[in-house]
């Protein structure tokens, strides 16, 4: 009979469709900066969850550790990154399970995270991240970054957000593969303290991450003091009333 | 202006959620408008999931309700199951997995709180999008706005109970003050190892803020109230 057969197509705008995907974020944390250092991998990133312009909550944890060789430090929606670490989770306590002496590395879990990061992005619903992955085993060093459409690679420095445009630059000039603990966290604060001055997200309150081949330390939080006492700030307009 | 009456019940709203030494005291406003007429003057936005845990409210009357429902519902199959009362935590994170799931559907912003033996007095709050965040204070809702300088000033570690009320009733008022979506009376419940406390504060109750006058019941009283005394020079 045509009247049973003529059924409405589901388009693009019908409910069902629709809702099947992530349009924007809502909780959102800003740039992470990472690099490779003599002894394994130095991770930064603050603490803020911004809602909108508001930065509504000051103490999330945006760098986690994975396993026992890795760390992830994450920017964008933070409901997706609590899901992705539940997944992790998940992906760890199997490979625990096996109970035969191989623990998933850093590659393993990155590559893990690329194909769930491009299998969300094929269904039009991705998750709403750019991650970080950095770990060390066996004495070799690992880096890589994950977006939010899947696009994934591994190199010596990386950095999420703001931090392409305003830590990488300072990374190209100054990092080097043989930096120390103390020189790379000089480095690290270097980049989160520029993006301090000019990242309108960025909050005062960070926590610094390194893993080596002992494991993964997650430093306690604290903020970074900031300097304005240039003369050009003291009286800008002093030549040129009513300009900025 | 037209009141739309068929635009969804949107609970504008100010809501709290503040651990103190021994417990947690949750608060709310009163009001849910549908566009710019106000439905209910005193809606009870602070809603119980169980014993020991309750949920405030905000954005889409219709959404938190549902939530809460289900949440109350898969609480008390897990209280049966665990054989005893439910944690803080794990009605938290209920409401974070239907919030988070659902995320492209809902739009409510929920502040959990409640009190078990195992972590004491606990405020999870979980805005839009389902993130879960533990805090020692909560706020949300459109007149949480009002109240980011306030808490940021006045929120202390290890209140007393009494202190930690006030502080609540206090920054609700500040926010109806000021929030046109908020309003009404100023509920609020405490809940610590003795049991669950519900009160009532209605608005001649709260102190006045700036441009605020002493209600009257009419001008009758005011003209016929004896002239005020001359000031000396």
């Amino acid at each position: 009979m045509q009247f049973t057969d003529a059924k409405l197509l589901p388009d693009a705008s019908s409910c069902s469709l629709d809702s099947e995907r992530t349009l924007y974020p809502y909780v959102t944390g800003t740039s992470v900066v990472a690099f490779k250092y003599r002894d394994g991998i130095l991770m930064a990133a603050d603490m803020g969850g911004s809602y909108g312009s508001t930065l509504r909550y000051k103490t999330v944890e945006r760098i986690k550790p994975i396993g026992q060789h890795s760390l992830l430090g994450a920017s964008g929606e933070i409901s997706d990154f609590q899901e992705i670490l539940r997944y992790l989770d998940e992906l760890i306590l199997y490979d625990n399970m096996w109970d035969d002496g191989n623990s998933l590395g850093p590659k393993e879990v990155h590559n893990y995270l690329t194909r769930v990061m491009y299998n969300r992005r094929n269904k039009f619903n991705p998750l709403w991240n750019s991650l970080v992955l950095g770990g060390v085993k066996n004495g070799q060093k690992y880096l890589g970054m994950v977006s939010m459409i899947g696009v994934n690679f591994e190199d010596n420095h990386v950095a999420t957000g703001f931090g392409n445009h305003l830590a990488r630059p300072i990374l190209r000039d100054e990092w080097n593969e043989n930096l120390s603990f103390e020189d790379g966290v000089k480095l690290l604060e270097k980049c989160m303290r520029v993006l301090l001055y000019r990242d309108r997200s960025a909050v005062n309150k960070l926590q610094i991450a390194k893993i080596t081949e002992e494991g993964a330390t997650i430093f306690p939080p604290y903020s970074l003091k900031t300097f304005w006492g240039f003369e050009a700030y003291k009286n800008p307009t002093i030549g040129a009333e009513g300009s900025w | 202006m037209e009141p739309n009456l068929n635009e969804p019940h949107s609970m504008g709203t100010t809501i709290i959620g503040v651990t103190y030494n021994g417990g947690v005291v949750l608060g709310a406003d009163s009001r849910t408008s549908t566009g710019m007429y106000i439905a209910n003057r005193a809606s009870d936005k602070i809603t119980q999931l169980t014993d020991n845990v309750y949920i405030c409210r905000s954005g889409s009357a219709a959404d938190s309700q549902i939530v809460s429902d289900y949440v109350r519902y898969f609480l008390h199959q897990h209280t049966v199951q665990l054989g005893q009362p439910a944690t803080v935590k794990v009605a938290a994170n209920l409401v974070r997995l239907i919030s988070y799931n659902n995320k492209n559907m809902l739009q409510t912003g929920l502040i959990v709180g409640g009190w078990d033996k195992y972590e004491g007095g606990k405020i999870y709050g979980i805005p839009l999008g389902g993130t879960l965040i533990e805090q020692p204070f909560a706020i949300g809702g459109s007149g949480s706005s009002y109240l980011y300088g306030f808490f940021d000033q006045a929120w202390r570690e290890g209140m007393t109970k009494d202190e930690a009320e006030q502080l609540v009733v206090k920054a609700v008022s500040l926010a109806i003050a000021r929030d046109g979506a908020s309003g009404g009376v100023v509920r609020t419940v405490i809940i610590n190892s003795e049991g669950v406390t519900r009160n009532f504060y209605p608005g001649d109750t709260l102190p006045l803020w700036h441009e605020e006058l002493p209600p009257q019941n009419s001008l009758l009283d005011i003209l016929s109230a004896p002239s005020p005394e001359p000031m000396s020079t």
